[in-house]
C-alpha cells in the first residue's frame, strides 16, 4: 500500500484542523521544553541515560523480570493472564464478565487496548465497555481512534464536542468547555458506580514489587480501578521495570515529556485486590501481559529498543510531519514517529512499506526521547529492510544500473550528456515539470512538490577538465 | 499448551535465552535524595501545590486544625475517614461531618452524597506539591475521589522532599497497601481545545493542612 494521499492532502487543505494540530502540538512542545530546561531539571540528561539503560536491561533479560512480576503479583493476591493475541486478551475479558455477570465495564485510557481494538470485540458480545478520559469518551460517543497517543481529541473543537453531544446523549447543544467536562462528569459518575469491572492499561509494571502504575491527570482512572468489584490491568510486556525504586527517574521523564508538569495529578499504585478490613476497592485483580507481536520486536536486538517507548508523545509533539498530516493519516493507533517504527514491526513491514519513508530524517524525535530511542536510526534500517526484501526489487535495479553508470565514466558522460540535451541548459533557472521521457514514476513524485535547479550551461566534468589545462 | 509457557517460550527465544540462565545485574538505582531544612520544604511544598491551585494551610499545632478545617468547609457536609490521627485532631466533631463508617455500602453512599472528602495522608512530597495516600482499612480509597473537594490533614513530620526519599524509608510499599496514589493537584482535563477544566473526574479543589508543632503520641 502506497501512503494515503487524497486524505493527507485533505488534512494539508483543513486551515481549522491544520490550526488545531499546529496549536495543540505546539504547546505541548513548548512545555515540555520549558520543564527539561537545565534551570527546572539540571540532571535531565542523566536521567534519560538512566532510564534507558534500565529500560534496556529490562527488556535484554525480559524472561527473568516476568517471573518476578508473576510471583510478586501472585503473592499480593493479583492473578496474571497470559495473552499471546489480542484475542485472548479479549476472550479472558469476555469470559470472566460472563461468569460473575457483569454487562457494564468502564475503561480507563489504554493504548494498548486501542491497539487490539478490545472495545469493538467487547461491544460485539453485548457488553457495554465505556471510555472515561473525556477525550476518548468523546471519540467513543463519535466513532474515531484517537489522533494523538496522549491527548487523544485535539482535532476536535467544543463545536464538534456540542454537536456530538446533543446527537448521541440528547442535551441541549452547549459550547462552553466547563459545562461539556461537567456533563461527562455526570454521565460517567454513574457508569463509575454501576460498572462491575473497570479496566485500565499500566505506564510501568514493577517487577520486584508486583504493582501497576497508571499515570492520568482526570480522576477516571483512579474510579476505574477503586469502584468496580473487579479490576483488569491490560499491558504489553515491554512495560516492566525491575525496582520500585527505579520509578522516580520514569515519573520524572513521563509527565514533563508529555506535557511538561513534574507529575500529572494522580499516579496509582495498585498491587493487588482490596486487603482484609477494607471497606472499597476491587476483590479481584488481573494483570493481562500482551505479546501481540512484541517477542517479534524482541528478537532483533538492533530494533529492540523500539519497545522501550514509555508513550509520552513527545515525539509527535515535535515531528514535522506529524505536525502537518495528524494522526489519523497513519495506518495503525500508534502515530508519529514512533508509529512509524513500531507499526511495521508488530504488523509486518509489507503491509505499508512506504511508512518509513515517510521522514525526512531530520532527529527531532530522538532529541526529545525519554528513553533516548534511535528512531532515525530504526527509520534508516526498516528502509534498508525494505530495500533488501523482494518489495524493493525496483529501487535495487535502480541503484545497481546507477552503480554500473557510475563506474563507466565515458559511457556517464554520454548519457549525462543525452539527459540533459532534453532537460535544457538553462542558467539560474528552475526545473518545474520533468520532461520525456521521464515524466512519470518517482521522478515525478519528487518533483511534485520541489523544484529543481536547471543544470547549468557547463558540467563540473566539462569545467574540470578545462582548469586542468 | 499453556498459554504462559507459550509466552515464556517466546520470550527466551527472542533473546537466545536459556530457562534459569542468570541475568547480569541490573543498573544501580538512581536516587536523587537530598536534605532540606523543614522551614524550606514547607515553602517549596506550598509554592508547588499553590501552582496547581490547591491550597496550604498550617495549623500551628493540633488544637488548631479544628478551625482551620471548618473554615475550609464553609458550611458544607463532609466525611471523613477513619485515620486516628483526623480524630485526634478533632475532626469528626465538627458540625456536619461523617465519620466512622465501617460498612463499604454506606461508605459508597457517603461518598456520593458528601460536599468534602477529609483523610490524613501517608506523607507528602515537597517537590511536586504530592499529598501520598495509602488504601487501608482506616483510610478508603474513595474518600478522597468521590466528593468535589478533598482535604488532606497530615503532621509536618510527614513531609518528605520527593518520591526518591520516601521509597529510601520504604523500598517496598506494597507491603503495607494494596493501592498507593500520588495525588498532585486537583484533578484536571484539557481534553478539549486544551481548555483548562478543574474537578472533571475526581475533586476540582484540594486542600492540604498542615500540622506544625510537636506530633503528640497517638
Amino acid at each position: 500500500m502506497s501512503a494515503p494521499e487524497p486524505a493527507i492532502r485533505k488534512t494539508l487543505a483543513d486551515a481549522n484542523l491544520q490550526l488545531a494540530i499546529y496549536n495543540n502540538t505546539g504547546r505541548f512542545k513548548e512545555n515540555r521544553r520549558k520543564a527539561v530546561a537545565p534551570e527546572k531539571l539540571p540532571e535531565y540528561q542523566k536521567l534519560r541515560s538512566q532510564a534507558a539503560a534500565v529500560k534496556r536491561h529490562t527488556l535484554d533479560f525480559l524472561d527473568v523480570y516476568l517471573m518476578q512480576l508473576e510471583a510478586a503479583v501472585t503473592a499480593n493476591g493479583g492473578k496474571i493472564v497470559w495473552a499471546s493475541t489480542g484475542q485472548e486478551a479479549a476472550d479472558f475479558i469476555l469470559n470472566l464478565a460472563k461468569e460473575r455477570g457483569h454487562n457494564l465495564i468502564v475503561k480507563s485510557k489504554s493504548m494498548t487496548s486501542e491497539e487490539i481494538h478490545l472495545n469493538e470485540r467487547l461491544i460485539e458480545h453485548e457488553l457495554e465497555a465505556v471510555e472515561t478520559d473525556l477525550g476518548e469518551y468523546i471519540l467513543q460517543l463519535a466513532g474515531q481512534r484517537p489522533f494523538h497517543i496522549v491527548a487523544p481529541a485535539i482535532h476536535l473543537t467544543r463545536d464538534d464536542v456540542a454537536d456530538l453531544f446533543t446527537e448521541k446523549l440528547g442535551i441541549e447543544r452547549d459550547t462552553v468547555i466547563e459545562n461539556q467536562a461537567m456533563t461527562a462528569r455526570r454521565v460517567l459518575r454513574e457508569k463509575f458506580m454501576a460498572a462491575g469491572i473497570g479496566i485500565t492499561g499500566a505506564n510501568f509494571l514493577i517487577a520486584d514489587s508486583g504493582a501497576v502504575v497508571i499515570v492520568e491527570n482526570e480522576g477516571n482512572a483512579r474510579l476505574t480501578h477503586s469502584a468496580p468489584k473487579i479490576h483488569i490491568a491490560i499491558a504489553g510486556i515491554e512495560k516492566l521495570i525491575p525496582r520500585m525504586r527505579d520509578l522516580g527517574v520514569f515519573l520524572d521523564l513521563l509527565g514533563r515529556s508529555a506535557s511538561g508538569q513534574p507529575l500529572t495529578s494522580y499516579t496509582s499504585i495498585v498491587s493487588g485486590p482490596r486487603r482484609e478490613g477494607e471497606l472499597d476497592g476491587p476483590e479481584e485483580f488481573y494483570v493481562v501481559l500482551l505479546d501481540s507481536g512484541r517477542t517479534k520486536v524482541l528478537a532483533d536486538s538492533q530494533k529492540r529498543e523500539s519497545l522501550q517507548c514509555i508513550r509520552c508523545g513527545a515525539c509527535l509533539n515535535t515531528c514535522p510531519v506529524y505536525r502537518k498530516i495528524g494522526g489519523h493519516n497513519y495506518p495503525w493507533v500508534y502515530s508519529g514517529p514512533i508509529g512509524k517504527i513500531i507499526t511495521p514491526q508488530f504488523q509486518g513491514r509489507e503491509k505499508d512499506p512506504w511508512l518509513p519513508f515517510a521522514s525526512s530524517l531530520c532527529g527531532a524525535c530522538a532529541e526529545v526521547c525519554p528513553v533516548k530511542i534511535d528512531i532515525p536510526g530504526i527509520l534508516l534500517q526498516l528502509r534498508r529492510e525494505h530495500s533488501e526484501s523482494p518489495q524493493g526489487s525496483e529501487e535495487r535495479t535502480m541503484f545497481r544500473r546507477w552503480a554500473w553508470l557510475m563506474r563507466r565514466p565515458r559511457i556517464y558522460s554520454f548519457a549525462a550528456k543525452i539527459g540533459l540535451g532534453f532537460l535544457g541548459r538553462k542558467p539560474n533557472s528552475w526545473l518545474k515539470r520533468v520532461p520525456w521521457p521521464a515524466n512519470r514514476g518517482p521522478l515525478v513524485a519528487w518533483l511534485a512538490e520541489r523544484d529543481f535547479p536547471a543544470p547549468p550551461p557547463k558540467s563540473f566534468r566539462d569545467l574540470w577538465k578545462e582548469r586542468r589545462r | 499448551m499453556d498459554p504462559r509457557d507459550i509466552l515464556f517460550g517466546r520470550v527466551r527465544e527472542a533473546l537466545g535465552r536459556k530457562i534459569g540462565q542468570k541475568p547480569l545485574p541490573p543498573p544501580e538505582p538512581l536516587l536523587r535524595i537530598r536534605s532540606e531544612p523543614a522551614a524550606s520544604k514547607l515553602e517549596i511544598f506550598r509554592n508547588a501545590l499553590e501552582s496547581l491551585s490547591g491550597t496550604v494551610t498550617v495549623a500551628p499545632e493540633v488544637a488548631g486544625v479544628r478551625e482551620a478545617v471548618e473554615k475550609l468547609l464553609n458550611g458544607r457536609t463532609a466525611i471523613a475517614s477513619n485515620n486516628p490521627f483526623l480524630a485526634k485532631c478533632g475532626i469528626p466533631d465538627i458540625s456536619g461531618v461523617t465519620s466512622g463508617i465501617r460498612d463499604s455500602a454506606e461508605l459508597r453512599n457517603a461518598c456520593v452524597t458528601a460536599g468534602v472528602g477529609i483523610t490524613g495522608a501517608y506523607c507528602l512530597l515537597a517537590d511536586t506539591g504530592t499529598i501520598v495516600l495509602r488504601a487501608t482499612p482506616e483510610e478508603p480509597r474513595l474518600i478522597s475521589l468521590l466528593p468535589p473537594v478533598h482535604i488532606a490533614v497530615v503532621h509536618q513530620d510527614r513531609l518528605l522532599t520527593n518520591l526518591d526519599e520516601m521509597l529510601s524509608m520504604i523500598p517496598r510499599p506494597v507491603n503495607a497497601s494494596s493501592a498507593m496514589v500520588f495525588i498532585t493537584g486537583p484533578s484536571r482535563t484539557g481534553d478539549i481545545e486544551q481548555f483548562l477544566v478543574r474537578g472533571v473526574h475526581g475533586p476540582g479543589a484540594v486542600h492540604a493542612v498542615i500540622v506544625s508543632g510537636k506530633n503528640p503520641p497517638e
